[in-house]
């Protein structure tokens, strides 16, 4: 049986999660793997609900937010961005595959958008295979040529 | 009679002893109200010493380092059973500590690193360390490196924790008068301030009311105005996510805060927090810029998490 | 102590549609199992009034003092729950909906997946309610003033009637005479009533309403607060002369330098020609001239001999006028910015640009209107009356190529010029259309009359419009070659001139607009209203309505219609005269703040600031608008945000992650 993965996406009410309403209203199938929470913008989300995601056992993590200059509340999104970013440049020296974080933008009217990153997103996360049991090769002794794969 | 205390180090660098011969005169102070049972370091007790005690004899035991090998988690088992009271003593008690950040690194990695790998290291048998070995048939133990370094609490039961690499005067203090004095907070507390470090820092008020960065500095590029804040001219001071009780020490030793007192009460992930707030300055919305403006966080795992990796959410989440 | 939690949770079939796709019974038992949980029913329609009142019972019986509602988006229902909570005498916010209709059964192909996915919501939704608190809803004041953007007929049909219920309006509009398309038509649809007959009165209204405050060739600049407490600043561009002044005697226009008109005209849609001191049309309000910087003599080259001043007598023309700027408070906005149309030139195989004779509807509007630069005929280039016009439908709509939309006047638009092309010049008209759409009260009707006056209408979407002859006949002509769906073969009818009817398209500057007043478009580019049937003309954000054609292509009436309704939102705010906020703002706990500082900074509205007394930072209740960056940026866990603390977060995302 293939891997099913487990992706919590954390969406903001004003453009992603209203995306995903219209998908539904729409009636666009995408992968049930992808559970979308909601906060106000994505600029509410605080890295520790990343972590804590994968930490209780996501595979993948979608944020979505309002496209650049569309934020509900000024530049929320551009605030997520930086954390994003920075996030994604952390992630790798946990071992963690920097893609299985991916940050969105999605307007309110694209709900085709959503389907289409719903499911490329499930198929990459699937690709990477679980979170927990699957080695990497990374470590800090890496940058001096010597890393090994982990387990 | 005088309360037992015993104190013991597991990994660790020598420095949260350090800090207790820091108490200089209070020292004395100190000893002459208690009755110390235990502290390989400085006295000449060994472990049988310790196991004949009786259960719950010792008041309280003050425990440095992280747990990195058999014999410490051993030694802190034991220790617990003796004492009333356990306190995880400096970082990486608290939270692994420097020794923590190995956890980047999977054991057989370092072990091949440091055995073998290390350009200074000469070692054409391959030679390893083995828990048990017979040297002219006579059998040898040697602690097992385990598979990673856990903070204390996830081996025994902690009940205070004592923050600081390594703990500053101050707290030891209050800790101690805490204890002798029997007003101790609830068991989990941490002996420290409950605000950050910008909270006792005297350029806190040199801050400007909104902060936000178009650029950061390594403290090796610029030498820092000692009186404006840090992270106002640029340094990456983790002073705002790190909680206090340590006087902003090596802030008035023109150095930014490293985060060595650990997170606040209720931040899950100190790293996550520290990383949060730092992006949360940046000054662009532009994500080239941004990208550009994070270059000088080429380590962000070093950064954020020094004192902490073993207590991160996602520490170990591959092992 | 506190009280014991004890949580309600209500499973929503949503008739079929939930049912269908997720077990109930399974998503029942499981919601057994979860903590706290302590009454679990299910219902056919939990938003009806039978299931509203399973809630109270559970309240009173059961003793619930929390409660889930697995149903549709907490977008459509989430305030009828918590107003059900309120009237059990639950607070309303001690309630969380699992969304299992949107996000799960309308999107997810098998029952099985469907039905575990709906189990994560749920744990998500119970695992969330027990930290729940109770909170209080905030109130603020709506100020009665209004502000329209847009002064064409959906900004003037909303003006009016709010001026009408006692309401102060600010009426703003770029141009500078408002009227906006609908000032440029000839006669409209289906009644053949004249556009300017039943335009210009209420134009006239507007400027003479001691309660509408026009604010013409002025653009709205910058909004900031929310509802109820909108602040706006408004920049009027220099129009050269003084408005206040000025009695519209036309004198300056007269006397300019330029004798003749010889500029472009934008109202004429470029056939007619107007001077650098112009009125756009002689019934334009404010009937005041407005100077063109690009084409005046003086503002340009400083050359000249200002004849237009020593014409004026009121000295009104004033060359030292420079940008000026308007800030006002209203309570509510009405967006009424309209639709540019699709620029011809876009589609080359059409010709326009290229064949003098090709025109665009507009510009035949113009042509019709008896104050238009041919005085109300129908002329070719060298001024002969057209033998023969075709009309194409569908220019730049309902094509892969530029926009899928139908843009749906422009059916009714072409046989409505269709009929006037032919009663003036008794030309033979041929339309071509791909369907024609005249649903709409007298619309088949007025079709049907102009067939039967013996207007051509050929099913075929255009081709090409060409001057190369193939035959004798076409010598001369514009030749249209089209399809003939209907024949099923090609046709090539030469005729002399062609209209093309271009369809509608958001304005040029709509995304200035949107992102002023952070509103979300549709993937066309229209004004996404907050619910395609249920709120039409609100948006998501509060306070803010769309009418007109900025929300989609329509026709007068719709617009109208839409305007009166956009104005009945705003009058009801306006006399409810407080809205509750949702209590969804950040808060600081003192005890926690070490006063770092980092909060204030990226606060996007300056509602933090720092207190010098206690050195921490305060949360101005007023100023928050809820986003919740200072709680993910403060480092101390100082900052939190009601419904969105984070412990609430971790517990749902635990949830989901079944």
């Amino acid at each position: 049986m293939s891997f099913e993965p487990r992706i919590v996406g954390i969406f903001c009410n004003w453009c992603a999660y209203m995306a995903a309403n219209l998908a539904g209203t729409a009636r666009m199938v995408y992968p049930s793997a992808l559970k979308v929470i909601r906060v106000m913008c994505s600029g509410r989300i605080d890295p520790q609900f990343v972590f804590w995601a994968f930490r209780n056992g996501a595979d993948g993590v979608l944020l979505a937010g309002c496209h650049p200059g569309d934020c509900h509340y000024m530049e929320g999104n551009a605030k997520c961005l930086r954390r994003y970013r920075l996030m994604k440049k952390l992630l790798p020296q946990f071992g963690i595959e920097a893609e299985r974080l991916r940050l969105e933008w999605i307007s309110a009217s694209e709900a085709d958008k959503l389907k289409r990153v719903a499911e490329e997103f499930t198929e990459e996360v699937r690709g990477l295979g679980p979170l927990s049991f699957k080695g990497v090769e990374l470590g800090i002794l890496e940058e001096a040529g010597k890393g090994q794969a982990r387990l | 009679m005088k309360p037992k205390v015993a104190l013991y180090w597991c990994a660790s660098c020598g420095g949260c002893e350090e800090a207790v011969v820091d108490l200089a005169e209070a020292i004395l102070d100190v000893v002459n109200r208690v009755d110390i049972v235990f502290w390989p370091v400085a006295m000449d007790f060994k472990r049988e010493d310790v196991e004949a005690l009786q259960d719950g004899e010792i008041v309280a035991s003050f425990i440095n380092g992280g747990i990195r090998l058999s014999e410490h988690v051993e030694m802190v088992e034991l220790l617990r059973r003796k004492s009333q009271l356990v306190f995880a003593f400096g970082a990486c008690a608290c939270f692994g500590g420097i020794p923590g950040l190995a956890n980047a690194s999977m054991r057989d990695e370092l072990l091949n690193y440091v055995y073998s790998e290390a350009p200074t290291v000469e070692n054409p048998e391959n030679i390893r360390p083995v828990p048990d070995y017979k040297l002219d048939g006579v059998k040898l133990d040697v602690p097992e490196f385990l598979e990673s370094c856990k903070p204390l609490d996830e081996v025994i039961d902690v009940d205070y924790y004592i923050p600081g690499c390594p703990p500053s005067v101050g707290v030891i203090v209050d800790a101690l008068n805490a204890l002798l004095e029997g007003n101790l907070p609830p068991k989990g507390s941490v002996l420290a301030s409950q605000k950050s470090v910008c909270h006792d820092c005297r350029l806190n008020t040199t801050k400007p009311e909104k902060i936000l960065l178009k650029s950061f500095k390594r403290v090796w590029e610029a030498k820092p105005d000692p009186d404006k804040c840090l992270l106002a001219q640029g340094f990456l001071c983790l002073g705002p996510v790190t909680r206090g009780g340590c006087g902003a020490l090596c802030i008035n030793g023109n150095m930014p805060c490293t985060g060595c007192f650990g997170p606040l009460d209720g931040i899950v992930d100190y790293g996550a927090k520290a990383l949060s707030f730092i992006a949360s300055i940046i000054d662009s919305t532009d994500e080239e810029e941004i990208e550009k403006i994070l270059e000088k966080i080429p380590d962000p795992l070093g950064l954020f998490y020094r004192y902490s990796l073993p207590k991160s959410l996602l520490d170990g989440i591959r092992r | 102590m506190d009280e014991e939690t004890r949580i309600g949770v209500y499973i929503c079939h949503c008739g079929r549609n939930i049912a269908e796709k997720v077990r109930i019974d399974e998503l029942l038992d499981f919601a057994k199992t979860l903590p706290n949980v302590t009454v679990v029913r299910d219902y056919k329609y939990m938003c009806s009034d039978p299931g509203q009142k399973l809630i109270a019972e559970d309240v009173e019986e059961k003793g619930i003092n929390r409660v889930v509602v697995a149903a549709c988006s907490p977008t459509l229902h989430e305030n009828t729950f918590r107003n059900a909570c309120r009237r059990a005498g639950l607070n309303p916010f001690l309630f969380q909906m699992a969304n299992i209709r949107e996000l799960d059964a309308w999107v997810t192909e098998s029952v099985e997946d469907a039905t575990e996915k709906a189990k994560a919501f749920l744990r998500a939704a119970v695992n969330r309610v027990a930290l729940h608190e109770e909170l209080e809803v905030g109130k603020t004041k709506i100020n009665p003033n209004v502000l329209i953007v847009g002064g064409g007929i959906a900004g003037i049909s909303a003006a009016l009637v709010l001026a009408e219920a006692g309401v102060k309006v600010y009426l703003v509009e770029k141009e500078p005479t408002i009227g906006g398309n609908m000032a440029k038509f000839d006669k409209t649809f289906p009644t053949l009533d004249c556009a300017a007959c039943i335009l210009t009165p209420k134009m006239t209204a507007v400027k003479a309403h001691s309660n509408i405050e026009l604010l013409t060739y002025s653009e709205v600049e910058q909004v900031e607060g929310y509802v109820g407490n909108f602040r706006v600043r408004i920049k009027k561009k220099p129009r050269y002369v003084k408005e206040d002044l000025c009695i519209g005697c036309y004198e300056c226009v007269e006397d300019c330098l330029f004798a003749e008109p010889m500029f472009p005209s934008e109202f004429e849609m470029e056939i007619g020609k107007r001077k650098p001191i112009y009125i756009p049309f002689p019934q334009a309000v404010p009937l005041v001239p407005v100077i063109d910087p690009n084409t005046c003599m003086w503002l340009t080259a400083k050359k000249c001999p200002q004849y237009c001043r020593e014409a004026c007598e009121p000295d009104a023309i004033d060359f030292n006028m420079g940008e000026e700027y308007a800030d006002v408070e209203v309570g509510t906005i009405i967006v009424a910015t309209g639709y540019k149309p699709f620029d011809a030139a876009r589609i080359p195989q059409y010709g326009f640009g290229k064949y003098e004779n090709v025109y665009t509807s507009l510009q035949v509007e113009r042509m019709l209107n008896s104050t238009g630069p041919t005085g109300g005929e129908v002329l070719l280039a060298n001024g002969k009356k057209p033998e023969r016009v075709a009309i194409v439908h569908c220019v730049g709509s309902r094509d892969e190529n530029y926009n899928r939309y139908c843009s749906k006047v422009c059916c009714m638009y072409s046989i409505k010029l269709a009929r006037l092309i032919k009663e003036r010049t008794g030309a033979e008209v041929y339309n071509f259309y791909i369907d024609i759409r005249a649903a709409g009260k007298a619309y088949e009707e007025f079709y049907k009359k102009a067939m039967e006056e013996g207007v051509y209408f050929i099913r075929g979407k255009v081709a090409e419009v060409t001057d190369i002859a193939k035959s004798e006949e076409e010598k001369g002509k514009l030749v249209v070659v089209a399809e003939d769906t209907l024949l099923g073969r090609v046709r090539r009818i030469p005729v002399d001139m062609v209209v093309l009817s271009v369809g509608l398209e958001p304005q040029e500057d709509v995304d200035r607009i949107r992102n002023m007043l952070k509103l979300s478009c549709s993937a066309d580019g229209w004004l996404l209203e907050r619910h395609p049937k249920l709120a039409p003309v609100s948006t998501a954000a509060e306070g803010i309505f769309i009418a007109g054609c900025c929300q989609g292509p329509k026709d007068i009436p719709e617009t109208v219609a839409q305007a009166e309704a956009a104005a009945g939102e705003a009058l009801s705010l306006i006399e409810r005269g407080e809205i509750e906020l949702e209590p969804n703002i950040s808060f600081i706990r003192r005890e926690r703040c070490s006063g770092c500082r980092i909060c204030i900074g990226v606060c996007p509205y300056g509602a933090i600031s720092f207190d010098e007394e206690e050195k921490v930072a305060v949360i101005n209740p007023a100023l928050c608008r809820g986003c919740g960056t200072c709680v993910a940026a403060c480092p101390s866990k100082a900052a939190q945000q009601h419904l969105f603390m984070d412990e609430e977060i971790y517990a749902e995302i635990e949830g989901v992650l079944l």
